[in-house]
């Protein structure tokens, strides 16, 4: 197991470096710059705004400080934003989505293995095509849609919770974000733990340990439960890139102070080192909970250790 | 109604299974339909019944329904007493307490039966602990004590191993002490020995016959194999689609079966005499290997070494136009890689194999391409190989679509309807998918695909493994016929010893890779002289129970090792009884015995063979 867990870390570490890479170079490639946006500067003023922040070098020169820079913990000075540093402004919104984004995975987890799992044991009966039809729903419903219908419904008809904004880590406004940024993962884990729990269950080694006389209650929990989640851990990794690309149009939707704000501004802007360091910044976190469930797949799966 | 009572013979006071006018039904979207029929039969303790019958005679159904273990949609009816106390009906607690503890279980697949994620000692001490309530320290001891009695080599360290890191065999024995591990009255084995190579067959029934006597346990053995019955079951119990036909001491329903049902299963596993030698000599040679050794790479990680597993070394031997040979020996033996190396379906290590006179290894791909119009496969999966999207007439036809493809339409369809004729498949299943058709049929439409295009070596990698005996009997039937129309020469995998012998005139024993004896079919198979051929010889069960007993006690232990790390010297000599210092030391050379390339790779043969 320790051998597996090395193997993938060592995975993990230059699967980042051709991220940072490819974005930096994709940034560079597509059209405009930070300066071409407002009023048009002179040739004078243009040149020293490029010798300042180093564009005027060529490109393995600036890739190559900015790695430099990168390794001292350094994300480089903001374009868009004057006076700000990059890190500074990821630290400002970074904890609110990571903690909006762990939350909705760990929501989803919680909600959607288990009622895949009574789905699977009611397999046939009226739970079960409920559960699955309420499934369906979440994962066709788009965010943009039962956000704003949640707000509805929970804020402005039945006043129980806030419908947007942020004071100060007051939990309450979160609930209504994780929630919508939940459902879809949710249901999509709920089916996927169904159709998988099924499979298992007409397994001959559940059948074995049905003929051992172990009870429904063991059979299901020692014997059938874990081979049943690997697809569910599967899907974890992929999962995260949509929490993450989620959370984006949630903190929109309901005004919350987190950074994907910062990824879209950045963007239009052309603020180089803003993107590249959100854009790190995600594929680290994404790439760090991939691990996880990389290596809970190899905890469940003793043959996987091996490959 | 037909009442057995239970034989006086068994001695082992009274039934502790009966068995009366049970009847299982499946509920499908069809309707209703039955898999067992109006069963009434005993099993007595210390005594073996032996249930046999093809698959879907409804062997194991019925006894899985004895034990509540249906699917959802089966039914049950009838009755099933247990030590006197009915089993059908019983609350799932009260089963529990029977299943498992009193009646242990045995499935036919030992390696999907097992839970992958558990270590042996897991599930070995989980049954011992739920049942008889032991400590976690006495189960593992009683745990270990199973493996040893169980003859599971390096038992200690098996306890923390998974299944996968176990051979088949070694999986069969763990799954058979967890069945004995509560000291059960009963044990069902539901076709224990079916995955297994027949050296490994013949010490898993030994073992069984042990337990049950040192027990005097009753057992209930379900399988297709007749041989296996004949070694260790006291009475027979014949099955056909879902009635039970017929029932007696093993000796008389063997020996003088009442029903046309019971003799036509005998017939299929007779020993039937090689077909007589063809003028091989006359012949000239179609196709040669010459030296050719195959290595797969296994891939080594950022923290692994990387390793080769050499799964073929140095075979060199030639086919005569026309003939049939043989390749035999346990998993392992690199069978399957010398049939895909003779199609030049993977990359040589080393040697070249000669088609024609032309060296496959030399032929540019178009050159290829067009000699693959005259080599071809049937393979072990019937319905795998073939592809589910495609109807019959598409997959049989596809050959001419590649190689002829200025064929007529017309034309084409004739080819086709004659070919299905060929291999005795009506023109109606034209329109089928593969889904839609029985094992047998499958295996046909492969038979069909390969020989449409005429070709002039036909490769079977265990085409007939998946079948049932009746239906293998037929398959082979076929391929002999197809062989007398057209010349074909034929090189046949096979684990099977008894098939081989009733279709190939010559036979190749691989072990480990590498060749050990090469000889005509009747001589190898009467005087063997390699002693793994001898092994393997013994092993073949034989359905005559005044003399399968005596030859299954003869079983010698032990399995393949890893061809990772294959032995020094003789390969086979780990397992070999007659073994010496220079076994060790240098491989045996390759000896030309006697005429058609007859030969052997042994150090001691022939001061073994008396000469």
């Amino acid at each position: 197991m320790l051998r597996y867990a090395l193997r993938r870390i060592a995975v993990t570490v230059p699967t980042l470096l051709v991220i940072i890479t490819l974005s930096f170079a994709l940034e560079r490639l597509a059209p405009g710059g930070p300066f071409d946006q407002e009023q048009t500067l002179t040739p004078a003023v243009r040149a020293n705004l490029d010798r300042l922040y180093g564009l005027d070098r060529p490109f393995l020169v600036q890739y190559g400080r900015y790695l430099e820079a990168l390794a001292h913990g350094d994300f480089g000075p903001s374009l868009s934003q004057r006076d700000f540093s990059v890190g500074e402004l990821i630290r400002q919104g970074l904890p609110l989505s990571v903690t909006i984004g762990l939350a909705a995975v760990l929501l989803a987890i919680l909600a959607g293995v288990p009622a895949g799992i009574l789905a699977a044991l009611a397999r046939g009966r009226a739970g079960d095509h409920a559960l699955t039809a309420l499934a369906g729903l979440g994962i066709a419903l788009p965010t943009f849609v039962t956000g704003p219908a949640l707000a509805l419904v929970f804020g402005l008809y039945l006043h129980w919770l806030p419908v947007a904004g942020w004071e100060r880590g007051a939990p309450r406004y979160l609930v209504l974000p994780v929630v919508t940024l939940a459902i879809p993962v949710a249901a999509y884990l709920a089916r996927l733990t169904r159709a998988s729990l099924l499979e298992v269950l007409r397994t001959h080694y559940v059948l074995s340990a049905r003929a051992r006389g172990l009870g429904a209650a063991r059979v299901l929990w020692h014997h059938a439960l874990k081979p049943a989640l690997l697809p569910v851990v599967s899907y974890l990794g992929p999962a995260m890139a949509f929490i993450v690309t989620g959370s984006l149009v949630i903190e929109t939707v309901f005004a919350l102070p987190g950074s994907g704000r910062y990824l879209v501004q950045g963007a239009i802007d052309r603020d180089y080192p803003l993107v590249l360091g959100m854009v790190i910044v995600y594929a680290a976190f994404t790439l760090t909970l991939n691990l996880a469930a990389d290596l809970l797949y190899g905890w469940l799966d003793p043959g996987a250790r091996h490959e | 109604m037909r009442s057995i009572p239970v034989s006086p013979e068994a001695g082992g006071g009274g039934a502790v299974l009966e068995l009366e006018r049970l009847a299982v039904t499946f509920a499908t979207a069809g309707g209703e339909v039955s898999a067992a029929t109006d069963v009434t039969l005993a099993v007595a303790g210390g005594e073996c019944l032996g249930v046999v019958g093809e698959s879907g005679a409804g062997k194991s159904q019925t006894f899985l329904a004895a034990l509540g273990l249906l699917a959802a949609n089966g039914r049950v009816r009838g009755s099933a007493r247990f030590q006197g106390g009915e089993l059908l009906g019983l609350a799932p607690a009260a089963l529990d307490r029977v299943r498992g503890a009193r009646i242990g279980v045995v499935f036919q697949d030992p390696l999907t039966s097992l839970t992958p994620h558990l270590t042996v000692g897991a599930q070995l001490t989980e049954v011992l602990r739920h049942h008889l309530q032991l400590t976690a320290a006495a189960a593992r001891r009683r745990a270990l004590t199973l493996l040893e009695r169980v003859q599971l080599s390096d038992a200690q360290r098996r306890l923390g191993q998974y299944p996968h890191e176990l051979s088949g065999g070694m999986r069969q024995r763990v799954m058979i002490a967890i069945a004995i591990a509560c000291g059960p009255a009963l044990l069902i084995a539901d076709e224990p020995t079916t995955a297994l190579d027949v050296t490994v067959q013949a010490q898993i029934l030994r073992l069984l016959a042990e337990l049950k006597r040192e027990r005097a346990m009753a057992m209930v053995l379900i399988t297709h194999d007749l041989g296996a019955v004949a070694g260790i079951a006291d009475r027979v119990a014949v099955m056909r689609a879902g009635r039970l036909i017929e029932t007696g001491p093993v000796a008389s329903v063997l020996g003088a079966p009442r029903e046309p049902y019971t003799r036509e299963l005998l017939r299929s596993v007779a020993p039937v005499s090689a077909p007589a030698s063809a003028p091989v000599a006359a012949a000239p040679v179609a196709l040669a290997l010459e030296e050719v050794s195959v290595a797969y790479p296994l891939r080594g990680g950022w923290l692994r070494r990387a390793a080769t597993l050499r799964a073929l070394s140095g075979v060199t031997l030639e086919l005569a136009a026309g003939e049939a040979l043989g390749v035999v020996g346990e998993s392992g033996g690199g069978k399957s890689t010398l049939a895909r190396a003779v199609l030049a379906l993977l990359p040589l290590a080393a040697g070249r194999v000669v088609w024609l006179g032309r060296s496959l290894g030399t032929l540019t791909p178009r050159e290829l391409r067009a000699a693959r119009a005259g080599l071809q496969m049937v393979f072990q999966d019937p319905l795998g190989s073939l592809d589910p999207r495609m109807t019959v007439e598409e997959i049989v036809g596809e050959p001419l679509a590649v190689h002829r493809p200025g064929l007529e339409p017309a034309a084409r369809r004739a080819a086709i309807a004659t070919m299905l004729e060929r291999v005795e498949l009506g023109t109606s299943l034209l329109g089928r998918y593969p889904h839609e058709l029985s094992g047998g049929q499958c295996q046909r439409v492969g038979i069909a695909r390969a020989m449409i295009l005429e070709p002039r070596l036909l490769v079977c990698d265990e085409p007939l493994s998946a079948l049932d005996g009746p239906t293998q009997r037929q398959i082979l039937a076929l391929l002999a016929g197809l062989r007398r129309e057209s010349a074909l020469t034929l090189l046949f995998v096979s684990h099977n010893l008894a098939l081989v012998r009733q279709l190939c005139e010559r036979v190749l024993v691989l072990y480990l890779g590498r060749m050990m004896e090469l000889g005509g079919t009747e001589q190898l198979y009467r005087e063997p002289r390699h002693p793994y051929t001898q092994e393997l010889i013994a092993a073949v069960p034989v359905a005559d129970p005044a003399i399968q007993p005596a030859r299954l006690a003869r079983a010698r232990p032990g399995e393949p090792p890893s061809p990772l790390a294959p032995p020094s010297g003789c390969v086979y000599r780990t397992r070999c009884p007659y073994a010496v210092a220079r076994c060790a030391e240098q491989v045996p050379a390759w000896e030309t015995v006697a005429e058609g390339g007859a030969g052997i790779a042994c150090h001691r043969w022939r001061e073994l063979s008396g000469a």
